[in-house]
């Protein structure tokens, strides 16, 4: 991985981030297997240069971006965001990335547009879970914010980890994070971006609607059908790590909470 | 050397073979070498072992019956490791993982299929265990065949509790889940076969 520059930013966690050894060994992104190793052990055949992400729908200026391009005029940032995985377990990463917003802006979205989709690359060749037996997701991975959520300075695009270009199991060579959400939310290896005015579907939301809703807030109060979320276990600490609280909206609730203002989060889970 | 000293040896030997995955991997476990998500996979490998060892025991009767090489002997210390990897699992469950907050276990057996399911398994097996001894068998004459056919409900649950503590349908609870179908199926068409077929006076 080659070195990245990138300045703190008050936007970060303080916490103590998690080592980088279990952040490239402890995966979930399926187009490599469902085993929390296989992407680590598979996804080096994914060829990340040349890259090319295309940014389409109801937008004044839609492009295809070779992503050179579309790095040459952001600044990055190092971002150690707290991560909340769906399944009861979390980490914290420092991230490098810029916000989503100023690839929006350059497009300049319409009047009309009122939701993001998101589309991870599919190259059965290079990926050998969409070659499996059957398919545990409908591909291509698909994800969507609403034009608020995706605007939000806290959502970027990221495109390094621990000051290097993303190993390939993390979503390289760019990806969305978005970090009061649960980690299924925040797409990787990202291809397309749309503008639409309906809401877009999600893949997880498509698989099992009643237990992955769009929003996807990371909230211990609505627990997901099979488990509970009141609680995580911290990746990297050990056979006796304990599990802490979850926070509301991952702790980011102080700059997120008043896109919800007046939603019933439980039926909009 | 006489029958009963081979069996004898040969019972201590599944024992110690038994029992090393989970000496493994509870050694993995304590030095730290267990990956990211240490208790996770301590849980998950004393639950497959579970099932693993809940299959070799069920298997024991089809096996003789389609190739005439009788396990029977080594039938019980199966089923006895089935409980003891069963009974670690839940320790794991209940000791390390949720550190005996009882509240939130109590929850978890109520609101959680997956835990219910895997409870259920648990509370079957340790009936079972207890009366495994030949003083129980003695004891309790037809009634401990009666009993023991419980062990079949304690599959079913254990294969549904592995298939639902899954997010999506990975390869490996789908493949466990499959075989106990088979071998409960095969029980099943070979209990119907026979009621169908009056006993010859």
């Amino acid at each position: 991985a080659a070195q990245l520059e990138a300045s703190p930013r008050p936007l970060s966690t303080d916490e103590e981030p998690t080592a980088l050894e279990h952040i490239t060994n402890y995966n979930n992104y399926y187009e490599f297997g469902t085993g929390k190793e296989d992407p680590a052990k598979k996804a080096h055949t994914l060829t990340t240069e040349p890259w090319t992400v295309k940014v389409d729908g109801l937008v004044s200026r839609p492009a295809e971006f070779d992503l050179e391009d579309l790095l040459k005029p952001v600044t990055l940032e190092e971002r150690i965001y707290r991560l909340r995985c769906v399944e009861g377990w979390s980490m914290v990463i420092p991230w490098v990335g810029f916000p989503l917003s100023e690839v929006l802006n350059r497009v300049e979205p319409l009047g009309s547009a009122k939701f993001v989709a998101f589309e991870t690359v599919m190259r059965p060749d290079e990926m050998p879970g969409l070659r499996a037996f059957f398919n545990v997701l409908d591909w291509p991975y698909v994800e969507g914010l609403r034009l608020d959520e995706a605007m939000h300075p806290l959502t970027i695009l990221t495109v390094g980890l621990y000051g290097e270009t993303l190993p390939n199991q993390n979503g390289a060579p760019i990806r969305l994070i978005v970090p009061w959400k649960y980690g299924f939310k925040s797409i990787k290896s990202i291809v397309r971006i749309t503008l639409t005015e309906e809401q877009p579907p999600t893949s997880w939301n498509k698989q099992n609607p009643r237990e992955y809703g769009f929003y996807s807030n990371v909230n211990p109060e609505v627990d997901h059908p099979r488990w509970s979320q009141a609680t995580e276990l911290p990746i990297g600490q050990g056979i006796f790590a304990k599990r802490k609280p979850t926070l509301l909206f991952n702790g980011y609730a102080d700059q997120v909470a008043q896109l919800y203002a007046g939603m019933d989060l439980t039926k909009f889970y | 050397m006489s029958k009963a000293l081979r069996f004898r040896l040969l019972r201590a030997a599944l024992y110690w073979v038994g029992f090393a995955p989970a000496v493994w991997v509870f050694y993995l476990g304590f030095t730290n070498q267990l990956g990211a998500n240490p208790v996770r996979t301590l849980e998950q490998e004393l639950g497959i072992w579970t099932l693993r060892f809940l299959i070799a025991t069920l298997m024991v009767t089809p096996l003789r019956n389609v190739t005439g090489i009788s396990l029977l002997r080594y039938r019980r210390t199966l089923g006895l490791l089935t409980f003891y990897y069963a009974l670690l699992h839940f320790t794991t469950y209940m000791l390390i993982d949720y550190r005996l907050d009882l509240q939130a276990i109590a929850a978890d057996i109520v609101k959680r299929p997956y835990i219910t399911f895997g409870m259920l398994a648990f509370a079957i097996l340790v009936p079972l265990a207890v009366t495994s001894n030949d003083r129980m068998v003695r004891r309790l004459g037809g009634a401990w065949a009666k009993l023991h056919r419980w062990v079949y409900l304690a599959a079913a649950a254990a294969a549904v509790h592995y298939l639902l503590v899954v997010k999506s349908w990975p390869m490996e609870p789908l493949v466990y889940f499959a075989i106990v179908a088979v071998l409960l199926a095969y029980r099943l068409g070979k209990h119907l076969r026979r009621r169908r077929r009056p006993a010859v006076a």
